[in-house]
């Protein structure tokens, strides 16, 4: 039987890209949607987000979907992309007083000023573009090469990289999580649905992850 | 390792077609933005820019179909530019399916709406395009329509300006350079992406793959956009990328 994926849409911008994604990806059926009980009865769940951490989650709080997501990571597997990922952490410092979800300990930070590469170039913010992702063991990997590259952008980012959940590490002046991962949940900081191959490719194996890390 | 330069090719695009002509042999149609981009996808580009040179109102909705179109199937990120006037105009570039607008000549005369968009829908999606000509030696100003209006603004006060108010990203584009095929202007590239702290694109005057080279290694660009290079099929990206490469410059191979 055709599983369903649901989008979470709690108006952070376009999922068009992420919805297309997940579709070429495998066979599947993708909601996106706003409503509860189409979330709470799919079998998989993706929680996208673009823009500050504070208007995320005040429009997830507005539709009564942090606690549906709190929730439905019991059940089934989820997978947060971007700022969706940054919100599953505790705080921001781009939003300063606003309580985010709070599924892995720690917070969100701004790049530091004046990094530079070994080159002696100073490193610029956004982070933009095409970065390697060094992989640690997760099922979510299989069949994508180590270091492949995927692509970011953002200027807000979770700096402890030796937490024993990050599955992922990049580096950007200094190393960030670029994934991380609990039992039901793997969350990137990168955009799957704009990393071409190796994008498609994840959605694919998520849309098998048995939850298991 | 670290983040990869990035090669950008460029579709000019009037009323739903790609103008200045595409020669593909594998492409049936190349007039068609969705098969150019399909086509460069393939090819390994980084990201795709999609120049609206029409941005007459009566076209917008054709744009909105192709945008969303190219989304549907090109998995890269994609920025959308031209006749970009107001928020409501970046809402529904973002809506139908661009990751990031490009804000020129509005910019110029409504700077306050660089605030405005990168508050409401974040620096990330937010690009100024300035088009800059050489005004004496080492200093640009920028011009409007297409280089024929000096504003009397310089380029690299402008840039650092427009980052100050939320652009995420910066377009530089040499008026001078634009179509002659000799080379991006370094002097220009350089001393915008010297004075920002954003990524800076180098756009206007490739016609070699070493003039890439160039636009990064002495210019300190972020990343190289070209048009006419790739449409003609004259090099691939993935050409470019060798050439990139092997000049030590780091890129998604």
């Amino acid at each position: 039987m055709t599983q369903t994926v649901a989008v979470i849409d709690y108006g952070s911008g376009n999922l068009h890209s992420v919805a297309k994604a997940v579709e070429r990806a495998g066979q599947s059926r993708v909601l996106v949607t706003a409503d509860a009980k189409e979330i709470q009865s799919a079998d998989r769940v993706v929680l996208p987000g673009v823009g500050a951490m504070g208007d995320c989650m005040q429009g997830l709080h507005e539709r009564g979907l942090d606690l549906v997501v709190l929730r439905v990571i019991h059940e089934k597997p989820l997978m947060g992309v971007c700022v969706g990922m940054q919100i599953l952490t505790e705080s921001g410092e781009e939003s300063a007083g606003v309580d985010a979800l709070g599924v892995f300990p720690g917070r969100i930070t701004l790049f530091p000023k004046s990094m530079k590469n070994r080159k002696g170039h100073a490193l610029k913010v956004p982070h933009m573009g095409w970065n390697e992702v060094e992989q640690r063991q997760h099922p979510m990997w299989n069949g994508i090469a180590d270091r492949t590259r995927f692509y970011f952008v953002h200027s807000y980012r979770y700096a402890d990289a030796t937490a024993e959940f990050a599955v992922g590490i990049c580096k950007h002046g200094t190393p960030f999580a670029a994934a991380l991962s609990k039992p039901n949940v793997f969350a990137v900081q990168f955009h799957p649905e704009k990393s071409h191959d190796a994008g498609i490719h994840l959605y694919r194996n998520f849309l098998t992850w048995d939850g298991a890390c | 390792m670290g983040l990869a330069k990035r090669i950008i090719p460029c579709l000019d695009v009037d009323q739903g077609r790609v103008v200045k002509g595409v020669q593909f042999e594998d492409i049936r149609d190349a007039g068609d933005p969705v098969e150019v981009s399909r086509r460069y996808n393939q090819e390994g580009a980084d990201e795709i820019t999609f120049l609206d040179i029409t941005a007459s109102n009566e076209n917008r909705a054709t744009t909105f179909e192709t945008v969303s179109r190219i989304a549907s199937e090109v998995f890269i990120p994609l920025t959308v530019g031209g006749g970009i006037r107001n928020t409501g105009n970046i809402r529904d570039l973002l809506l139908a399916g661009a990751d990031k607008v490009s804000i020129n000549t509005a910019a110029v005369f409504e700077p306050e709406l660089v605030r405005k968009a990168a508050e409401k829908f974040g620096s990330q999606c937010i690009v100024v395009a300035i088009d800059a000509k050489q005004v004496e030696q080492g200093h640009w100003e920028i011009f409007t329509h297409g280089g024929r209006k000096p504003t009397g603004l310089d380029a690299v006060e402008w840039a650092a300006r427009m980052v100050s108010y939320g652009a995420g990203e910066i377009l530089l584009t040499s008026m001078d350079r634009d179509g002659t095929r000799d080379g991006f202007d370094l002097g220009l590239t350089r001393s915008v992406a010297d004075a920002v702290t954003v990524p800076v694109v180098a756009s206007g005057g490739v016609g070699n793959l070493n003039h890439l080279v160039d636009g990064v290694v002495q210019g300190h660009a972020e990343a190289v956009l070209a048009a006419s290079i790739f449409h003609f099929a004259q090099y691939t990206i993935g050409e470019a990328k060798e050439v990139m490469a092997a000049a030590g410059i780091e890129v998604r191979l």
